[in-house]
């Protein structure tokens, strides 16, 4: 049963194979299907990440108006190079903020893992491919891995943010993309593993905590905490770092973290930033 | 372990996989099992749904099912303007529901030839999503199969003869479940299939004594009318 990260990474040790290509060969077995056609429903998904980074204009806003238009603003402002993260870093801001907005703005997009978390993924992709630093099967590979990874802590723990936190949400996103982002840059199954447990540990206790109920205020800019912790757990993974709590602990830790935080941090929209006079403002506006 | 395609998925056009996904879904479960187009739609929102609909567009998502539209339809945000287009008229009412899933809407439908249905369904999590209940009648299916449902007399029979004639024609039966108001009165049986019932087996059923309405769930109206 490959449901732990430490199950996939020491089959993928065994054979000398991808941590992706675990992943790959477990959905074909499941789905009793080819490499193509799974590859090809792969393709789907980030054809679909592509297109609305592409076609994100800013111009849309949200039901409550509250969201859209900051992707814009972090891409003009890296734009004229002001940003103080620069390069990388700061395209991955804009990414993550381009991408949770066109959700917030009914814009077409991937769950990775949950609509609310759909920036974090393709944010720390979509840099690398517009420079041209990766090819389509690369990132494809990157996919493989980042889902094997959602899918172990979906089975441990949780990804609903109704059920564990925004940990449970943007944490599992981050941990995704941090996975993937040591694959591509030639890092071990060990390594991966490591990204995951360092990007996991750092959002540990986060609160769900949505303004009037909705994906939006803080969803969309926590997408960019995922995403640049996503980043930095896997630099110090690449770096020889490791994770001292073992990374199926970690995962176990987080889903029991979730299940004992009080209700009202679990999407109820009753507490933290939802409770804020500005918060409650909102809610009264929206049922007018 | 679930599957990867449901951690990177789905495609939707957001906000919420269960107040937008999940919405548009149940509009499309039905409008398939209406059989025809919507002419008229009266839609009762509970809970959550009543709550932050209308922030999560779960009214437009709603209604883009309605008009047949899948989750990823880049016409959603415009679903009103589309409605107005189909000759679909709707309105929308909060209601408190018994015993019901927090994210819950009732449809009553009237479709351009007059066919009526009202259904009862929930969006349960990640665009997954329940019909709990066909014209008053507790059910209780998802969609992943093809769904026929079968509002009949409680009489000897009735059953017997739906399975013969399924066997027959090489459908087979992946769950079935009955349920009935009283002895003898009248009943519901939900039959989900692996193999596509044909329409004509679905009209041959429809004539059967003490059959009063069938309904059907074709899983492959799911993959049509895409954007």
């Amino acid at each position: 049963m490959l449901d732990t990260m430490t199950s996939i990474i020491r089959k993928a040790e065994e054979e000398n194979k991808a941590f992706w290509e675990i992943v790959l060969e477990d959905d074909m077995e499941k789905k009793e299907y080819s490499r193509e056609d799974s590859f090809e429903k792969m393709l789907t998904v980030w054809q679909a990440m592509e297109n609305a980074s592409d076609s994100y204009t800013g111009e849309r806003r949200s039901v409550s108006g509250l969201v859209g238009g900051d992707g814009l603003k972090m891409r003009q402002y890296n734009r004229r190079g002001e940003s103080m993260c620069g390069g990388y870093v700061s395209e991955v801001i804009a990414e993550a903020l381009s991408m949770a907005e066109s959700n917030a703005c009914m814009r077409r997009i991937v769950a990775a893992p949950t609509a609310g978390s759909c920036g974090v993924l393709p944010a720390v992709l979509l840099p690398l491919w517009h420079d041209g630093k990766i090819t389509q099967k690369k990132v494809l590979e990157a996919l493989y891995t980042a889902s094997g990874i959602g899918a172990v802590i979906a089975h441990k723990a949780s990804i609903s943010g109704a059920a564990g936190g925004c940990q449970a949400e943007v944490g599992t996103a981050a941990a995704m993309a941090a996975g993937a982002l040591v694959q591509l840059h030639g890092g071990s199954p060990k390594q991966i593993g490591n990204a995951v447990a360092m990007a996991l540990k750092n959002l540990m206790g986060l609160v769900c905590d949505p303004v009037a109920g909705l994906v939006e205020v803080p969803c969309v800019k926590r997408n960019v905490i995922g995403a640049v912790n996503a980043v930095s757990a896997a630099d110090m993974a690449l770096a020889g770092i490791e994770s001292r709590v073992p990374v199926d602990e970690v995962i176990v830790a987080m889903g029991d973290v979730g299940r004992r935080m009080p209700h009202e941090f679990r999407e109820t929209a009753l507490g933290g930033l939802a409770a804020t006079p500005f918060g409650q403002k909102v809610k009264e506006n929206m049922q007018a | 372990m679930p599957d990867i395609f449901n951690i990177l998925g789905p495609i939707m056009v957001g906000p919420s996989s269960s107040h937008t996904a999940g919405a548009v879904r149940i509009g499309k479960m039905a409008r398939i099992l209406l059989g025809e187009p919507v002419r008229e739609a009266v839609l009762l929102l509970h809970g959550s749904f009543a709550e932050t609909g209308r922030g999560h567009g779960t009214d437009r998502a709603l209604i883009s099912g309605l008009l047949g539209m899948n989750p990823d339809d880049l016409r959603i945000p415009f679903a009103f303007d589309e409605a107005e287009k189909a000759g679909l008229q709707y309105t929308f009412k909060n209601v408190e529901l018994r015993n019901a899933n927090p994210n819950s809407v009732v449809l009553q439908l009237t479709g351009e030839t007059g066919k009526k249905l009202e259904m009862q369904a929930s969006s349960i999590g990640g665009g997954a999503i329940m019909v709990n209940e066909l014209d008053g009648i507790t059910v209780e299916f998802d969609g992943h199969y093809n769904t026929l449902v079968i509002n009949h007399l409680d009489e000897f029979g009735t059953i017997a003869e739906v399975t013969r004639l399924l066997s027959n024609y090489r459908v087979n039966i992946a769950h079935m479940k009955l349920s009935r108001h009283k002895k003898g009165g009248e009943a519901l049986v939900v039959i989900e299939t692996d193999q596509t019932v044909e329409d004509r087996l679905v009209e041959w059923i429809s004539q059967f004594p003490g059959v009063r309405r069938v309904t059907y769930y074709d899983k492959r109206e799911e993959e049509r009318d895409r954007a």
